[in-house]
């Protein structure tokens, strides 16, 4: 835009034309909308502010609930492709799983009651072993990308789940402590 | 009509293809005429080339810059207290500010240089020094934090300052001399009796630490820069004086009568045998050594005592004067080693003394006098060129590493480039305005990376919108790659920018910390998890374990506080992700704002003052709940007693 800035001095002084200069201001502004206003319009497109219709966002929201969500064969996203399970729970690797998921996730986490997020009880017969790995690991491209963990995100009120940089090893053991859990009675 | 229009169109879009076209025409003015603003544009997303370190000056910090953007990254603050990051407020980094004077929540922050190893730039640590009450300190490139703060005893406007190459010590010298050790005397009687004192701190090469080593007791001539010898010269250090009339009042005037003053050549290596084999006397002193601890967030400030003192004329052969014209200012040693560039402020020319003729002339004993005992070199015997008419008021020199050095020059306003081959100038390009330092990346090393320098100008005036009578100082950047300089940059600073250090960003920027490791938190009052929060009461003391993670405080209802208690938050961020610090207030709270990183736990003092029920909240814009993230405390009267509650959520 400063082009025009510049341009209509100069041409004014050029072509001595009064009468004209209101035809050529409207067509020289025409062109530069053609020509250079591109960027301009589109920035207009993606900045899309006040737009207050109440319509779509409660649509996805109201179609559906995690709770009717439960696919075993869905692995997530993320850094764990294959994980394969014991018949038997290694109780050493749960008891250490234990202490890792109290000291990095029961600020938002409790097993047996939905807090900031999900009650984890029963996990492991909703959840894949991976994706419950993947949304440990990386929780960010999840709840933007797994249509689980995106409907799980509007049942949290939007509460992200935060990333706490656990390795591969602590998640599987995270993982192997969900496997002992049981709902209290 | 119609015909006139089309002609008009035509011509339009003509005008329009050229103005639309980019590369088209570039021989227009300004930023336009040449690739300037492509040279400095990074787009966004994209990183910088070089960090450069900023002294702050009187703002007492230190900011660092991405080159060649000047985008301001982050300020760092060493020796003023910090609101926004709750430097020298919270409990934890109260003890940096602490001196031999009680606490100092303000200081004026000098020079700045970046640790070496062979005599290049290694990116661990970068050391400054505080010039009113004498310090230095370590801020170390893995958290961007001050690490460390060294009182220095027996010293006054600490200022001529360098890291020698292989950052084996750091060196503060006394700018304002003073009675050493001080005492009850009349100013008058200051010649002859004053004493400018150059401290030799230790570095200790793995932890960056420093500890006071000894002190050479040099005549009270005030010393001004300082630069360490390299390569050749490794093991010299060469500082400017420019009171060696030693004038006690109306220093403009009287501190200029002598036709030449001194730069000190000080053989360090020669005074640490010295002092390592039982010489020099202890002197009573007394100074703060504060350190920090990244992982407990928590600094503590030691009281030590004495320090070790050298008087030169017990070592023969370790210091000599070297006669340079008019109050000289920098002293700058080229990446050789071979050249020592003294720049006389108030002298027509710039004075190139050579270390090897140096070193000969020692050999020779052929002195031209003494001063205090201290010999006195020829100044014809050591001078290795001199650079004709180059500008009025020469400052400060750094070097290309390709032969050339570049030289401020504060009264006529430019920077200068020559030749170190046969002293011509090469070029000069104005500065805006009144420039003091300047800073080449390395330019203070054997291997500088001379593609850019960084002019550091006094004065600003009209180069940026006004506002108000102060004005931030100015900065101005140039590509020194070709033969001509061109300027490509105009940006602010902090403070008074006395000096900056630059470094290839590749050097840095792999090791800067992203969170602090919950696991390896050493904060005295830490909880690790949500079911370790808790309040405990002693006396009047209360202790709040709170936790914080997005979106919420646990415990976030407290009740049992009452007025007249001091009330410790000792609150930790439970997060272990990359840029989610969390921040927490507390109204009346008399201090700052605490500022927490993943993992890291601080401290804040409350003391109610009044009844109620009063808000808590994080100040950190964390999470499309941070509106949510707060609690309340209630308290109580002065004398009842109320029953000790926390919760979260009623648990």
């Amino acid at each position: 835009m400063v082009l025009r800035v510049i341009l209509y001095p100069n041409l004014n002084k050029t072509l001595f034309m009064k009468s004209h200069i209101k035809i050529f201001t409207l067509l020289a502004g025409v062109f530069l909308m053609i020509s250079c206003g591109d960027s301009e319009k589109k920035e207009k497109e993606e900045v899309k502010t006040g737009d207050y219709s109440q319509e779509a966002p409660k649509k996805e929201a109201a179609a559906t609930s995690s709770k009717d969500m439960v696919d075993m064969s869905n692995k997530g996203i993320g850094p764990i492709k294959s994980v394969t399970l014991n018949a038997e729970i290694d109780q050493a690797l749960a008891v250490k799983g234990e202490t890792v998921f109290k000291n990095m996730c029961t600020a938002c986490h409790k097993t047996n009651k939905k807090f900031i997020g999900p009650a984890l009880v029963g996990i492991t017969e909703r959840r894949s072993p991976e994706w419950i790995m993947n949304m440990i690991l990386n929780p960010e491209e999840m709840i933007a990308k797994d249509p689980i963990a995106k409907q799980l995100l509007l049942e949290s009120n939007m509460a992200v789940m935060a990333n706490q940089n656990l390795t591969e090893e602590e998640a599987r053991s995270i993982l192997e402590y969900f496997r002992t859990l049981k709902e209290e009675i | 009509m119609k015909k006139i229009n089309s002609i008009l169109s035509l011509l339009v879009l003509v005008v329009i293809m050229i103005g639309c076209g980019g590369d088209g025409d570039r021989k227009k003015s300004g930023a336009m005429a040449t690739n300037a603003a492509e040279r400095v544009y990074v787009a966004p997303g994209e990183h910088d080339e070089f960090y450069g370190f900023f002294s702050g000056g009187f703002s007492g910090q230190m900011s660092v810059y991405g080159l060649p953007s000047g985008r301001l990254l982050k300020v760092m603050p060493v020796f003023s207290q910090d609101a926004e990051k709750g430097y020298g407020y919270n409990e934890g980094t109260k003890p940096m500010l602490n001196t031999s004077y009680g606490f100092i929540p303000w200081g004026d922050l000098h020079h700045v240089d970046i640790s070496q190893t062979n005599g290049e730039l290694d990116g661990r640590w970068v050391f400054t020094h505080e010039n009113n009450t004498p310090r230095v300190a370590r801020i170390d490139l893995n958290t961007f934090e001050t690490g460390e703060i060294l009182e220095i005893p027996n010293s006054a406007g600490n200022h001529s300052f360098a890291i020698t190459e292989n950052t084996e010590y750091l060196i503060a010298g006394t700018r304002f001399a003073i009675p050493s050790p001080q005492r009850d005397m009349s100013i008058e009687d200051m010649k002859g009796n004053f004493k400018g004192p150059l401290t030799f701190v230790k570095i200790d090469q793995e932890t960056g630490g420093m500890e006071l080593a000894f002190q050479v007791i040099m005549p009270g001539f005030n010393f001004d820069l300082a630069h360490p010898g390299r390569s050749a010269s490794h093991g010299w250090m060469f500082a400017t004086t420019y009171n060696s009339e030693e004038a006690n009042t109306l220093l403009e005037v009287n501190a200029s009568q002598n036709d030449k003053d001194f730069i000190v050549a000080l053989n360090w290596k020669k005074i640490e045998e010295y002092v390592k084999n039982g010489g020099g006397t202890m002197m009573d002193a007394e100074y703060a050594h504060n350190v920090y601890n990244h992982n407990s967030s928590t600094a503590t400030s030691t009281m030590k005592k004495g320090v070790k003192t050298v008087d030169p004329k017990d070592i023969p052969g370790a210091v000599f004067f070297m006669p340079i014209p008019k109050s000289p200012h920098g002293c700058d040693v080229d990446p050789t080693g071979e050249y020592i560039v003294g720049s006389g402020k108030l002298a027509a020319e710039l004075t190139v003394f050579s270390f090897s003729k140096m070193i000969k002339a020692i050999e020779d004993k052929n002195y031209d006098g003494d001063a205090y005992g201290i010999p006195i070199l020829k100044y014809e015997d050591i001078l290795g060129g001199i650079v004709k008419q180059p500008g009025l008021g020469p400052l400060h020199t750094e070097f290309d590493g390709k032969g050339n050095a570049y030289t401020t020059f504060f009264i006529s306003s430019e920077v200068v480039k020559w030749s170190l081959k046969d002293y011509q100038v090469i070029d000069r390009k104005p500065t805006y305005y009144s420039v003091g330092h300047l800073m080449i990346p390395g330019g203070n090393s054997r291997k500088p990376f001379g593609k850019y320098l960084v002019a550091m100008n006094k004065i600003t005036k009209d180069r940026y919108l006004p506002t108000g009578p102060e004005m931030n100082h100015s900065a101005q950047l140039y590509d020194i790659s070709g033969d001509k300089m061109e300027l490509l940059l105009d940006f602010p600073t902090i403070g008074e920018p006395h000096y900056a250090a630059g470094i290839p960003a590749d050097l840095i920027k792999q090791n800067s910390k992203k969170i602090y490791r919950l696991d390896e938190n050493e904060h005295e009052h830490a909880v690790r998890n949500e079911s370790e929060t808790r309040v405990e009461r002693k006396g009047n003391e209360v202790h709040v374990y709170m936790t914080m993670i997005r979106s919420h405080f646990a415990p976030d209802n407290i009740e049992g506080i009452k007025v007249g208690d001091k009330v410790y938050f000792h609150v930790t961020n439970l997060e272990q992700d990359f840029d989610v610090p969390h921040g927490f207030a507390m109204i009346g709270a008399n201090t700052a704002e605490l500022l927490i990183m993943p993992g890291a736990t601080k401290t804040m003092l409350w003391e109610p003052k009044r009844i109620g029920v009063y808000p808590l909240y994080c100040t950190d814009f964390c999470s499309a709940l941070h509106q949510e993230m707060q609690g309340y405390v209630r308290v109580s009267p002065a004398g009842s007693n109320p029953e000790l509650k926390w919760s979260l959520d009623g648990d």
